[in-house]
């Protein structure tokens, strides 16, 4: 009798398989999104500046202040620009978003600080872009102040001084694929098991397609079932396909345990596929699930999991904001298992955290689940 | 002229017939804004810091004391071992551990260098370099002291030395919620009039009641555009709320012409609209379009400009981006909003979104079939 029943459920998996090969173009683009992802952030994007584009406002134009701005320029931080010749200039060229960064040189820069031992240089950033404005004045200011204990020679002697020594753990060449291998496999099983189980499920109900599947002998846990292994099976098929990506590519291996890693990921893929199942059960047309697993989960998952922003850098309440979004804990977990190389002993916070999220949308998604068509 | 009429109105009913979508079009944009903005920031706060002072000495103390009334550091921790400050770092309590050695104190002043040694969680290469600039901040501080207290004033005086000031134009504190919610705004109309657009197009196919049109005598363009224009209305209307957002909650300066703003903002929307439809003339059924959009919407973003510079990318994805919408609407929304950039300062950016724009919607009619 078992053998029956189980039969039956393997014929309907199989079905739902042969839906999902038949339309060959989704697949690609199951598999083309990570792959995206992985490329434009290994090699496309970074959040360090480089040949950023300055101008120069020398007012004094001696020999001093073309050593400094040559030093400047010759950084491979900077692409010098243009020269200006007098301040209205600077709001000129910052409005055009044609420079991020003006060097003003006061008159008699060079003559002052040899005769006065002190002259001024300021920099004026693009305040627009945060993040690029603080680096620019920072590595700026380091080059300047490098110049100026050159120029000041054995005057000054520097060990007197305090010398940090930095030691980047984790990561030593600070490289940004530490982090973002993990974001992408967060957002990637996030939205796409959301997105997937719920499209699915809505479809048979707008279609109406739903009713023939209720009358056949299949339990309504088995249709969803049913419904729902073809996807595990892809997302995981997902997540091995990205840690080899992420090898293969950028050299990036599991540093802790894999087998614990993929078993955290079927977790996570459990509880994003029972969440995709909530979606479906509260929406009537594929429209409304899309744009709910869509809009509503895509830029929280970026934004608010700690992918590209810290969360320790938020305000106070985003703590708890940021608690009941299941990203953050897998990213955590991810982090500590592929890159830190810790045991189960420092995840399992985390872990029975999204176990409890899994229960709950599960027993959810059961109670919301109706079997009955209007 | 009045068939494009009626067919807008049908377009308009049939999208607010659907209760649900209705409410979210208007809704989701606001709950995201107030949620979102006011979360990303790169700015750094309390870093987090493990102490492991070997020295105990009056000059370790002083630096212990620098970094605790720097407004970045937390001291959080303080040990001995250097086995317990790891593990602190791998639970993800501390950020930075300091080691000041037992000879730092002999060493300070006698001129030997005495060296700190610094263990930054560099996960985040961004923050770790950020809390190393930091770090490094405070000890130049730290340092000036040293050399007051040793050579004295008239010393340092006789020392070239070149004052650096700073200033940030345009956004005086780097204040990061003028920076993102141009960029969050952006990204919830394009995801919306990108997603709707095209999923309307694509239902009829799915559905069928494509054909219902097919047979009438309505013109290819008539078609497309009653398709675009209620998701452009829709695309201004989130844009006008996430601006109000922005003005009244987050204090946004609006430097520049709140017209130069729509006009960028429509011409981008016709772009997107136009790809979103010309992409669905070749998806089957809404599952793929969605996925087909996603794939371009994350390239769109990532490349923008919205979260990381533009002249960090390599010279071949900047040429990429003369076809991103998103990174010229970037730009635009930014230079006019915080900088009040007129219209001949960002007259390159619009007629280039023209272009695109005109090419998307073209490419729709043309792909578009009345024939199954």
């Amino acid at each position: 009798m078992t053998d029956y029943i189980m039969k039956r459920f393997l014929g309907f998996v199989k079905k739902e398989f042969l839906h999902i090969f038949r339309d060959f173009r989704t697949l690609i683009i199951l598999f083309g999104i990570p792959t995206a992802q992985i490329l434009i952030f290994g090699f496309v994007v970074s959040t360090d500046i480089r040949d950023a584009r300055v101008a120069i406002l020398d007012l004094s134009k001696d020999e001093v202040t073309q050593k400094i701005s040559d030093k400047i320029c010759s950084s491979g931080f900077f692409r010098r620009a243009g020269d200006l010749e007098n301040y209205d200039d600077i709001d000129r060229v910052m409005k055009k978003g044609k420079v991020k960064a003006v060097v003003v040189f006061g008159t008699n820069f060079g003559h002052n600080l040899i005769s006065q031992n002190k002259a001024t240089v300021s920099i004026i950033a693009d305040g627009s872009e945060p993040n690029t404005a603080t680096l620019i004045t920072n590595y700026m200011t380091a080059i300047i102040t490098d110049f100026s204990r050159e120029f000041a020679g054995s005057s000054l002697s520097s060990n007197l001084l305090v010398q940090p020594e930095v030691r980047m753990f984790y990561n030593p060449e600070m490289k940004g694929h530490f982090m973002f291998v993990p974001g992408v496999i967060t957002l990637i099983l996030t939205l796409i098991c959301a997105l997937m189980t719920s499209v699915t499920i809505t479809k048979e109900k707008e279609f109406g397609t739903m009713e023939v599947l209720l009358v056949s002998p299949l339990k309504p846990l088995q249709i969803i079932l049913g419904k729902v292994t073809p996807y595990f099976l892809l997302s995981f098929i997902n997540v091995i396909f990205i840690l080899l990506l992420s090898f293969f590519v950028f050299d990036l291996p599991v540093k802790g345990s894999l087998v614990l890693l993929l078993a955290e990921s079927m977790l996570y893929i459990l509880m994003s596929l029972s969440f995709g199942i909530l979606i479906s059960a509260v929406s009537k047309t594929i429209q409304q699930a899309i744009f709910i697993s869509f809009l509503g989960l895509m830029l929280p998952t970026i934004l608010l999991s700690g992918f590209i922003f810290p969360i320790e850098n938020m305000p106070e309440a985003y703590n708890w904001v940021s608690a009941v979004f299941p990203p953050r804990y897998f990213i955590v977990i991810i982090k500590s298992i592929m890159i830190k190389g810790t045991s189960f002993l420092y995840v399992w916070k985390e872990t029975l955290i999204l176990t409890i999220m899994t229960t709950l949308f599960i027993g959810l998604s059961v109670k919301n689940f109706k079997v009955r068509l209007q | 002229m009045r068939t494009i009429l009626y067919l807008i109105r049908k377009e308009f009913l049939q999208i607010f017939r659907d209760k649900f979508l209705s409410k979210a079009i208007i809704g989701v944009p606001i709950v995201q804004m107030l949620l979102l903005v006011p979360a990303i920031t790169f700015e750094i706060k309390n870093v987090r810091l493990c102490v492991i002072d070997r020295d105990i000495s009056a000059d370790s103390r002083a630096l212990i004391n620098q970094l605790e009334g720097s407004t970045f550091f937390k001291i959080k921790y303080s040990t001995f071992s250097e086995e317990e400050a790891n593990d602190l770092m791998h639970r993800n309590l501390c950020d930075v551990v300091l080691q000041i050695p037992s000879e730092f104190g002999k060493n300070v002043g006698t001129g030997k260098p005495g060296k700190v040694l610094a263990t930054i969680n560099a996960i985040n290469a961004t923050t770790a370099q950020l809390s190393w600039a930091y770090l490094n901040g405070v000890l130049r501080d730290y340092n000036m002291n040293i050399l007051l207290e040793n050579a004295g004033n008239m010393a340092v005086s006789s020392i070239p030395q070149i004052d650096i000031t700073n200033r940030y134009w345009y956004n005086e504190m780097l204040n990061y919620k003028y920076y993102m919610l141009p960029g969050v705004l952006g990204i919830l109309v394009t995801a919306i009039g990108f997603l709707l657009a095209g999923l309307n197009l694509v239902k009829e196919k799915e559905v069928g009641t494509i054909e219902q049109i097919n047979v009438t005598p309505v013109r290819k363009y008539q078609f497309i555009i009653a398709k675009m224009v209620p998701f452009l209305i829709i695309g201004l209307v989130d844009l006008s709320l996430g601006l109000i957002i922005g003005k009244i909650i987050f204090n946004i300066p609006f430097e520049g012409s709140v017209g130069l703003l729509f006009l960028g903002s429509a011409i981008f929307l016709v772009a997107v609209l136009g790809l979103a439809l010309f992409i669905s003339t070749f998806s089957s059924t809404q599952q793929q379009y969605m996925f087909i959009a996603f794939f371009f919407m994350i390239i769109f973003i990532l490349m923008s400009g919205i979260f990381t510079p533009l002249e960090s990318m390599p010279v071949w994805a900047q040429r990429f981006d003369i076809i991103n919408p998103m990174a010229y609407l970037m730009r635009i929304n930014r230079m006019v909003m915080l900088k009040g950039s007129t219209f001949s300062d960002i007259s390159h950016e619009i007629y280039a979104l023209m272009i695109i724009a005109i090419g998307f919607t073209a490419l729709a009619v043309n792909r578009y079939r009345k024939t199954a």
